[in-house]
């Protein structure tokens, strides 16, 4: 297995922790949700996309960001749901863009329905955003072959950050793995594919840490036979 | 008294090589905890258990308790129903006492308060004494475990005029949030895995507390653990025993609450219970004291699944605990119990009587999914609402109130590199 990272630096593990703020804003109905998305702050956005990940939940979710979730258990509105449920955040080049369109769709739907879908009073849509603290964890990788031994041990929390955050953060909207698994060239070009075909909406972290080192074992497991 | 470590067994030694990593940057931070009391009800639990916890993560933390007069905690027992949404005034010369307590306290506590990096104040009962303190240097954070959801708008208006000079402050849920001018944190309730309440019990206990107790262990068990209070539905519970009771004549229920002494309505809901029960006796209603820890813990794990049917619910620890024992809980659609009963995962969620009576038969005839949500349920509380999940997310918040409050926050650290398996996470490590 060619290893060669003289020109590639290590990998450094770092993990985060997410704690909840309250904005303070509340949507009852489907109009109010439109008006607060549109002046809302982009951290709630972000939390409201991905955070879910981070909190309790299940490991099948019918619908991957809390927008979506919202519209269907509260307002009724599967139509809605589905198309919101459907947005992938990581199609977009930052969270402004990834909000003009759930405003688009959102307006969309308010011209297609007579009247506006409103929810229970103890069933709003509370705007939350989130603080995440990153601090390293010590760790570094200098190969991939080590990926196999480290991931498996890595908090949630790092696995959060690594492949969950990573989308964010980095300006090809790819998790981590696969940034640091670039600079081999193509040598990994197949395990990049297995990453890539990961879809971490509808499992825990602790789900996404076993499917992420099933993949790495298997991969250099196979490599080393 | 439990250290960090000892949690390991339970939650994974990653959670604690997370923990050590996130207070690193905070050792020695000096931190006063200021409540009203030392014993007894759910803040002094907690802080019994989090105080210690922080200090053995490095943190040099203290426990301070505010005293008053009988009026002053008439005062603040108002504050308490009237902020839950009872609208009851609180008279002029209660408020006049609520005040002067605490600037006779902040005497006492002024130079401790003043020194602390973070002061963190919990309920109303201390919330004045920030005002007594004008040479703070350190960050208040204003703690409220209340269900603020819909408070009496006269007592919050009060009450806000204190709350709102502190730094932050930390709700249970983003139900409780009020508008206020500094950031909301929303740190929800835990449990202690290592507690008695909660801590894993010899089978033959278990059976002794069932034979205390005249319960057939050889029958169907259900099981109530909560106040007899009408938020918590009590009647509604028998009913939809009755209903299932139809399709499983041997099922048996047990209604486990602690005693009322000094609340007149829970005298009087206790005494509406029995009325209902009617001397059935496969009901049996369990007035337990309040510090019947292991009879609770061994009563819901002598139950084959637990039932929290409240009309109205903060949070429900009473359905964690049930959860953490491996018992799937039919709850009632409200409040917290959402956050923890996740439909057809963890147990049920239901809005009637009626509601509750089809789950229950439905688990009477399916052991066995009784049995697989019961291990999702204690793999949920495990992952979300254990005291180790509570600890993590106060340390961010001082991360955040330390570092600033933008919403990353980055924190640098030299790097070592770890060249074989046992160095990883440190040699203690298991996989």
């Amino acid at each position: 297995m060619a290893s060669d990272n003289d020109q590639v630096g290590p990998f450094i593990a770092k993990d985060c922790a997410l704690v909840g703020i309250a904005t303070g804003m509340r949507a009852q109905n489907l109009r109010e949700l439109r008006d607060h998305l549109s002046g809302i702050h982009p951290g709630s956005i972000y939390y409201h996309f991905w955070g879910a990940l981070l909190r309790p939940r299940f490991d099948d979710p019918q619908y991957n960001n809390d927008f979506a979730v919202w519209c269907h258990y509260a307002l009724h509105d599967d139509p809605l749901a589905e198309r919101l449920a459907v947005i992938d955040p990581t199609d977009f080049e930052d969270l402004e863009s990834l909000r003009q369109e759930m405003i688009e769709v959102i307006e969309e739907r308010l011209e297609e329905i007579e009247r506006i879908p409103w929810s229970e009073r103890d069933r709003q849509f509370h705007f939350l955003r989130s603080q995440i603290v990153v601090f390293d964890t010590g760790m570094q990788i200098q190969r991939p072959e080590d990926l196999v031994e480290v991931v498996p041990r890595l908090p949630v929390g790092s696995i959060f950050y690594h492949f969950i955050d990573a989308r964010r953060r980095e300006p090809i909207r790819i998790d981590d793995f696969r940034v640091w698994l670039e600079g081999f060239a193509d040598v990994y070009a197949d395990l990049q594919d297995r990453l890539a075909a990961i879809d971490p909406y509808f499992m825990t972290l602790t789900k996404l840490r076993q499917e992420l080192a099933s993949v790495f074992e298997d991969y250099f497991g196979k490599v080393s036979a | 008294m439990s250290a960090i470590q000892d949690y390991a067994p339970v939650v994974g030694d990653d959670v604690i090589y997370h923990l050590r990593q996130l207070a690193e940057p905070l050792g020695g931070l000096k931190v006063v905890h200021v409540n009203s009391t030392r014993i007894g009800g759910g803040v002094a639990e907690i802080l019994q258990k989090l105080v210690p916890l922080k200090q053995d993560l490095g943190l040099d933390v203290r426990w301070e308790v505010i005293r008053g007069e009988e009026k002053f905690y008439q005062c603040t027992k108002a504050f308490h129903n009237g902020l839950q949404g009872n609208q009851t005034p609180v008279a002029d010369y209660l408020l006049k006492v609520y005040e002067e307590t605490n600037a006779q306290n902040a005497e006492e506590l002024r130079p401790i308060l003043e020194e602390a990096d973070m002061v963190f104040i919990h309920d109303p009962q201390p919330l004045p004494l920030l005002r007594s303190c004008p040479n703070r240097k350190g960050k208040w954070v204003w703690r409220c475990h209340i269900d603020l959801s819909h408070p009496y708008r006269p007592i919050w208006k009060y009450l806000r005029q204190f709350a709102q000079e502190y730094d932050a402050s930390i709700f249970s849920l983003p139900d409780f949030a009020q508008p206020l001018p500094h950031d909301q944190y929303l740190i929800c309730p835990s449990i202690d895995p290592l507690s008695d309440k909660n801590k894993d019990m010899p089978k033959g206990e278990i059976r002794k507390v069932q034979q205390n107790f005249g319960i057939d262990r050889e029958r169907p068990t259900m099981l109530q653990v909560s106040r007899f209070d009408r938020f918590k539905d009590p009647l509604g519970v028998i009913k939809a025993f009755r209903l299932a009771r139809v399709f499983t004549p041997s099922l048996q229920l047990v209604l486990a609450g602690g005693e009322a002494t000094d609340d007149p309505e829970g005298s009087a809901v206790l005494a509406e219970v029995h009325a209902e029960a009617n001397d059935d006796p496969d009901i049996r209603i369990l007035m337990l004291p309040p510090d019947a820890h292991l009879t609770v813990n061994a009563l819901q794990r002598s139950a084959d699944f637990l039932v929290q049917k409240s009309v109205k619910e903060g949070f429900g620890l009473t359905v964690t605990e049930g959860l953490w024992k491996g018992k799937p809980v039919i709850g009632g659609d409200t409040g917290g119990i959402r956050l923890q009963v996740v439909n057809h995962h963890t147990g049920f969620l239901v809005a009637t009587p009626e509601g509750a009576a089809l789950r229950i038969r439905y688990f009477l005839r399916h052991p066995e999914k009784v049995r697989e949500m019961g291990r999702k349920a204690k793999e949920f509380v495990r992952e979300n609402f254990l005291i180790t999940r509570n600890l993590r997310e106060y340390l961010s918040l001082m991360m955040g109130l330390v570092y600033g409050d933008e919403d990353r926050i980055e924190l640098e650290k030299k790097a070592k590199w770890c060249p074989t398996e046992s160095s990883i996470m440190g040699s203690s490590r298991t996989s």
